[in-house]
Parts: C-alpha cells; structure tokens; sequence
C-alpha cells in the first residue's frame, strides 16, 4: 500500500466543490468584521478618532483595552502586539478591530475611522541600512546572529589558489495560496469560544488564544476548516488572525464573527518569504576542489522576530550545500527593519542560500574554466565524508547519484553542444542550461522534534473503523490520504476502514506543527508506532491473531468494546539516540535526514523583449522513498513552478510605508499553464530515512533549486553575471547597459 | 427589474440589486458556495462560472448582465462526468480552493477542443492559477477525459 497511488481521499469534495473552507462554513447571524490598521512604518499611536456621523453603537469595536490577557502573539517572543495600544514598528499594524452585519455600513465605517499617528522619522527598510541605523528598532537592529565556522577560513583564503566574491540577492515573497486568510469565532453559550478556520497549525492558534483571551485550554476550541493552500503562509499569521476574531466574538454576544482579509488585505500585511543578502566567497585548488566556502547571510526579518531565528537556522545549516570542505565559516544574522514582519515559506530560509551559494559554484566554475557539473562532481558529500556541520555521512548520501541521472536525463552535455552552435547561428534568441545540487533536511532542526514532543492517539471503534487523531493539517499537499495510508499499511487494513480525524483541538493531541516536511516523516512514523500497539492490545486483549482479515479485525474491536476496554492507543516522539545536535555552534547532525536534488534549467530569453522562457525542467531527487507517488510528483512539480516563479516573475515592491505595492494578482505575477515549459520529475528513492519504509521530506526541496538552475542557464545563454531574482527583462537590460557581452536588439 | 435566468439548469427570478456581483448571489443567496473568491479582480479564476457556455469570472459580472443567461456553476456539473473522474485519478485537486473554477474551465475547452492538445488544454485553463499543482497533474487530467475517462 506504501508505494501506491490510491484516490486522494479528499478529491471527491474538492472536485464537486462541496468541500468547506473558512468562507464557506455556515454561519446563520453572522457578523462581518474588518481591521483598521497603522499608516506609517513604525511609530507611536497617539489617539483614534470615530467620525460622529456614524453610529457606533451598531458595532462591535475592539481595541488594545479589550484584550483581556497580554496583548502579544505568541510565538518565540512576545514582541507582536495583537492591537497596537500606543507604540508600532510597521505600517498595517492592528489597531481597531469592526464588526458589523452589513458589509456595505462596515466598509463604510472603515473610512470613519481616523488613527492619529506621530510616524518614525527614519523607518528603515534595507538589511545593511538597518545594521548602520541610529533609530534601532531592537538593540543592533538584530534578532539573531548565528556562526557556523569550521577549520580556518581566514587562514585557508589567503593561500587559495582560485577566488571568487560575490554579493546575491533575493527578494521577497508571496506565498499566494489562493484561499486569502480568515477565521470565524464564535462564542458559545457555556462561555467557551470555537475558532475555525484555514490554518496549519491549530496547536500554535490555541497557544495564542490562551495567552491573549485569558482563557484555559478547555474553553478554546480551534478547528481546521478545509484549508486552501497555505505552504508556509498560514503557519504563524492565522494565531493573529484568531485572536481578532475572538476578540470581536467576546463582544458580540453568540453572534458568530467572520474575519477573511480579501487579496490585498492578505498581500499587504501577512508574512512573506524574507528577503536575503548573501556575500559569498569561494576558494578551490587549481583542480577545483573545494577550498573554503565564507558566507555572510543576512536576512530581512522585518518588525517584529516572529519565526526569523529558525528561518535563519536553516538557512545557515544549508548554506554549504552538499559539498565535502573542511573550512566554513557561514555567519547568519536575521535584521529588523520596519516591513511587516516575514515568515515562513517553503524552503524556510534555505531557498535563499541555496540560492547564493549555487550561483557562486558557477562563478567559479568559470572562474576555473571547468564545467559547472565537474565542478560539483568533484567536491559532492559522498558516503563516509563530513558533512558542513561535521556529521559523519552514512549510507544516506545520494548527492552524486542524483546529479548523474540528471545529468543523462537531460542530456545535458549534448545540449551544451546544442545551445552553443544555437547561440551562434545569430537566432533571435539565446540558449543556455544551468544546474544546481542540493539537499533537504527534512523535519524540525536539531532538537526541535525533542523540544515539540508529538504525540498521536489512535481510535479503533467497535465496527473495526480506525481514526487517526493527530493535530497535522491536510492543506493541499496531502498529508489526510498519505497518514491513512501509512496507518492502513500498518495495520494491513484496507484504506476505506482508516480515517483521519477533522483537526479539532477538543479532540486531537499536539502532534506538533505541520511544517518542515515533517508530517510524513516524523508522525508518518508515530502513527506506525501508535498501529503497531493497537495491533499488540488487541492481540493482548480481544484475541486477535497474527494473520486476520479485516472482518476478524472489526470482532477483536468489538469483543474488547464490550468487555469495556479501551480503544484508544497513543504514541510519543522518541528522540533518535544517534543525533547529536549543538545548536549554539552549528556542529552534529542538523536533521534526521536529508533529501538529495539535481536541478537541470534549459532556458530561452529573447533578445529582443528580454524575457526569460524555462523550455525544459529536469527535477532529479532521492527521497527515500515515494509513499504516494502521485502525491509526490505534485509536490514536485509545484514546488518547482512555484521556484519558476521566484526565479523569473515574482516581484514584490514597496511602497514608501514598507508595504507590499502591488498588492494585487494583477501586478503580482506567478506562473499560470501559459508559462510552464516541459517539466521532468524522477525519483529516486534510497529507502534510507527516517520515515514510514525510509521516507523522509519532500516538500520543502523542489523550491531549492529552480531559482539557481535558472540563473545559471541564463547566466550561461548571456555570459552574464546576475546578482539578484527575479530575473526581469528590465534587469537584463540593464545588464546589457552596463556593455556586457550580449547586445539588446 | 426584476432577472430571470436558468442557474443549473433551474430557474431563477431575483430582484436583487443589479449591480450585485455574480460570485456573491451564487454564494450568498443561493448559497453554491463551490465558486470561490480568490482575487475578486478576475485574475484567478477561482470563481469561474459558465455562462451561456463561455468560461467568466464571476466576480467580475453584475448580475444587471445576466437577464435570460443559461449559467453552470461546479454544482451543476455532471457528477460523475469522465472529467471529474480524471480529475481524481490523475490527482489534480490538491488544496482544492482553484478546482471548481478549473473544472468549468476544462468544461469550456473540452467543449471547444473534444482533443485537445497539450498547447490548448494550456491556453483554455491560461485564465484559471494554481499555486499547488505546478498544472500538470492538471493536463493529465483533462487529456485523460478527453480520451474518455479514468484509466485506473
């Protein structure tokens, strides 16, 4: 059953379209609510002034003096107001929440309400402007300052034989699921509250009610609606979210209170992926062998430190890339500026390393006159090496096998061929292809999975029905059909007689955030383990044998109901006794496992428009193994279309507030069918993670590697350098005025 | 004045403000709740409707334009039709929330293009973003229903 691809098992809904997100949910009575946010990038809040010509009384207004815990969100710190009470740090902070029946009085309302603001004088928006900054926002304007440093750098630099220096750039972005973010609260007659809403972690959205509401666990309940698209974006902001509507819901007397942002709403004020800048350099023998890799990252945290410390965890432990190098010194600062705070998205920090340190490769590739895939050769982890982090490799390698079958199935030499007689036949366009290797750790950083201590219950019920009852969210990438089929593979029940449980807070136990790939791979395995004792207490205690069908199965469950036994079985994180994990210098083993990518870019720009065309796409990757192959493949291929777009099409501007300008899917592009070229996706599965049958992470790797295959193969079809994504024809033009080697027709 | 249409093949007289969106009295007063509102500028195509046969976005049309319109919305859809079907089999629901919006669109093309190729079946669900699938999990779907159905 592992290995198959059954029916997902919410595709029927969803394709009949009678599946329920947040807007969707009945709500009879409901009342509308809207937010009314601070203008200036920072600030202090000296007053808010209700226009008299409406009447206030029809509404339901919450400001700072309602909340009746702290006003802050919970997370890492507790430096994020939920409602700005008199200082703010960024433009689209909370200050008055509106509820109202009638929409159109509501938006009106909107209008009538006026924050009095005394601005920042010096709002600051650049990573290395706020570094320098007189007006901190935090001491230093720094959140966190890692160091991972191994060997010598400073030694090894000086007698390198081939150098290379570069500073990389990329920019922020939006997550863009296409559900925009709500929640709907409801007070309940016992004086409970029940939030629904589209979220990935329930667990993280109920910590945050308790502390900002004052209320215990058990009068809070949040459940997950059907959640349409999230990757990253609704791990942090629905807590936000939450507490406004509940907020509002405590005033409104039963009357259930439905928050949903439209687009720009979502746009301007939710987290996006942090904006980054990497100063890297590169030594390597003459033979082109690794020297040292020195890397100053630093990325955009914004106002407030929300999840920057693991987003730049992860980004410092992937810097490296998947090279054998004994001198690394990789030092990762996370800055504050006055944009709205950034947060989570696919990759976490990694995209954005990757990023430098793959387009450094092909400066010294260059640099060395070798070819970018005999450069990686050359210096790629094998079995037996030491990791960047000083972790012996075991079998779990697999960075050379994946670049060889990338290698051939792209035909990637012959292409090379190919594009450069192409190139010179005077076409209208200019070819090129370009790589990057990689690799994925998969589940929480070091000892996170220690620290969360997961737990998943499993309920058998007396006509031999199984419930999976865990706190892990099904957003699209689906984890609901892959847990039933590691359950059902476990328990050798066939897939109808497994389900999982709606993520309800009232009845489902923290199996941790659904992030980081860890779903699949951390409670894939609790839930084995929580199978394998269901198994054992009804062999123990209802007589079931060793070998049963699915009909002795329903007996044993309702001979043991009968007798009055329980049902319900549980399972807890054990920590791996071999990971060893030094968090304040970056040395051990960073991940239970990690998976291994080659990305091959074949790109077409037009020489006389500038834009860039992805023609082909080859995704190489070993993932352990594939427990529902079609599942995966999607991952794959929207991960990549996703990384398509970070590389080429998406650009977030600012306005002079900080906030996001194009704040609309007009003026922000992703990729629609019309763009996508050809895209391959192989994989390879090494049975050796950590996972149900050796599976480990998988959605988190396709955004790795697009954004620098692509810059390579345009570097390539150009003989350009570029610095920064996207890659907009304007860039390239401007390149091309700066008298690089390519003309602009 | 009050509008007369047929909304799945039933008929509706509403004398609602003329100016209301589409999207919102499917969703709101006949409660279809399957088109969704992802942009509400006719960029996603999330609330993708047909009317009289043609592939709108519903947010986009006041309901003033819809006086005797022949419209179809995902509830209105043959249920187990050979697309829904591929759309199953081939997994090209992920999170969901754009898979109304591109069945109608599918719909439309298949109309249009019984066999389509692959550049068709791009271009006809052009108008229709996805930000889970990468799409091609997608095209497999409709290529599969336009052979016929499901191959499993």
């Amino acid at each position: 059953m592992i290995g198959k691809s059954p029916h997902r098992v919410d595709g029927l809904a969803k394709i009949r379209g009678s599946a329920l997100y947040v807007d969707d949910l009945p709500c009879p009575n409901v009342l509308y609510a809207t937010t009314i946010r601070t203008a200036s990038a920072g600030g202090s809040v000296d007053g808010v002034i209700f226009a008299p010509h409406i009447d206030w009384s029809d509404f339901i207004v919450v400001t700072a003096e309602d909340i009746p815990g702290k006003n802050a969100v919970k997370l890492l710190e507790d430096d994020q107001p939920v409602l700005v009470e008199k200082r703010f740090r960024h433009a689209g902070e909370a200050v008055v929440l509106l509820a109202h029946a009638d929409r159109e009085l509501l938006r009106r309302a909107l209008q009538a309400v006026r924050v009095l603001e005394t601005p920042l004088s010096h709002p600051v928006f650049d990573v290395d402007e706020a570094l320098l900054a007189q007006d901190e926002i935090i001491p230093g304007n720094i959140y966190t300052d890692y160091l991972l440093d191994k060997g010598n750098v400073d030694l090894v630099a000086g007698i390198a034989d081939v150098v290379i220096e570069d500073i990389l750039v990329t920019p922020a972005q939006e997550q863009l699921y296409i559900e925009p973010q709500g929640m709907l609260a409801t007070l309940q007659m016992d004086g409970s509250l029940l939030i629904e809403g589209s979220m990935q972690c329930p667990y993280y959205v109920l910590d945050a009610l308790v502390q900002c509401m004052g209320m215990t666990k058990d009068q809070l309940r949040v459940v997950q609606s059907t959640t349409g698209g999230a990757f990253g974006g609704k791990e942090d902001y629905p807590s936000m979210i939450a507490c406004h509507a509940a907020l509002l819901a405590l005033k409104a007397g039963g009357r259930p209170v439905k928050l949903i942002y439209d687009r720009g709403e979502d746009l301007r004020v939710t987290p996006k992926r942090h904006p980054s800048r990497t100063r890297v350099r590169l030594g390597a023998s003459r033979a082109g062998e690794l020297q040292f890799v020195d890397m100053d990252f630093v990325i955009d945290g914004g106002a407030y430190r929300t999840l920057s410390p693991v987003v730049l965890s992860r980004g410092v432990i992937h810097a490296p890339g998947p090279y054998r190098c004994e001198h690394i010194r990789v030092r990762g600062r996370a800055v504050a500026t006055n944009h709205p705070p950034f947060g989570a998205f696919r990759g976490f920090g990694a995209p954005q390393s990757i990023f430098a340190l793959e387009v450094a490769m092909d400066r010294l590739a260059k640099k060395l006159n070798m070819d970018p895939a005999a450069l990686r050769h050359k210096n790629l982890l094998r079995s037996g090496d030491v990791s960047p982090t000083g972790d012996q490799l075991g079998e779990d390698c697999f960075a050379h096998p994946v670049l060889e079958r990338a290698l051939s199935e792209s035909g990637y030499h012959e292409r090379q061929t190919d594009f450069r007689q192409w190139n010179a036949a005077g076409h209208a366009t200019r070819r090129g292809i370009g790589l990057a290797t990689f690799a994925h750790g998969a589940g929480f950083t070091g000892n996170g999975e220690l620290y969360l201590a997961s737990k998943v219950f499993m309920q058998a019920h007396g006509d031999g029905q199984v419930e999976i009852l865990c706190s892990n969210t099904e957003m699209g990438q689906g984890a609901a059909t892959t847990l039933v089929q590691i359950a059902a593979a476990a328990l050798g029940l066939p897939l109808a007689q497994v389900h999982l449980a709606q993520t309800d807070t009232a009845r489902v136990p923290n199996s941790g955030p659904t992030v980081a790939s860890r779903t699949c791979m951390v409670v894939g395995d609790l839930i084995q383990k929580a199978a394998a004792q269901l198994l054992h207490k009804l062999h123990l205690e209802a007589g079931l044998g060793t070998a049963f069908s699915t009909f002795d199965f329903a007996e044993a469950c309702s001979r043991l109901k009968a007798k009055g036994g329980d049902l319900l079985v549980s399972a807890s994180y054990q920590p791996p006794t071999d990971m060893l994990w030094d968090e304040q210098r970056f040395v051990g083993r960073a991940y239970a496992s990690y998976a291994w990518a080659a990305y091959i870019a074949e790109v077409e720009v037009n020489m006389l428009t500038l834009e860039t065309r992805v023609l082909n796409f080859t995704a190489v990757q070993e993932i352990g193994k594939a427990v529902h192959p079609q599942i995966v493949q999607g991952q794959i291929e929207g991960g990549v279309v996703q990384g398509i777009g970070y590389a080429l099409y998406e650009n977030v501007l600012w306005n002079a507030h900080g906030v996001m300008a194009n704040d609309r899917l007009t003026n922000y592009i992703i990729p629609t069918t019309a763009d996508i070229g050809s895209l391959r996706v192989i994989l390879m599965e090494g049975g050796l993670g950590a996972g149900p049958q050796g599976a480990k992470g998988v959605g988190e790797l396709p955004m790795d590697g697009p954004a620098p295959a692509i810059v390579n193969a345009i570097q390539q079809a150009l003989d350009v350098d570029i610095q920064q994504i996207p890659v907009m024809p304007e860039n390239l033009l401007a390149l091309s005025q700066v008298g690089e080697s390519f003309p602009c027709q | 004045m009050p509008i007369t249409m047929r909304i799945n093949d039933q008929s509706v007289t509403t004398a609602v403000a003329p100016d209301r969106r589409l999207l919102d009295f499917l969703r709101e007063d006949l409660g279809l709740k399957g088109s969704k509102e992802g942009c509400g500028e006719g960029e996603c195509g999330a609330c993708a409707v047909l009317v009289n046969g043609q592939l709108v976005n519903s947010c986009l049309v006041p309901l003033g334009q819809m006086q005797r319109a022949e419209i179809t919305t995902i509830e209105g859809l043959v249920e187990n039709s050979a697309l829904s079907q591929a759309f199953i089999a081939c997994g090209a629901a992920q999170c969901g929330i754009c898979t109304p919006g591109m069945m109608l669109a599918a719909t439309a093309l298949l109309a249009e293009h019984p066999q389509p190729t692959l550049d068709e079946i791009r271009w006809g669900l052009s108008g229709n973003l996805c930000r889970c699938t990468g799409y091609g999990r997608i095209y497999e779907a409709v290529a599969q229903a336009a052979k016929g159905g499901s191959d499993d």
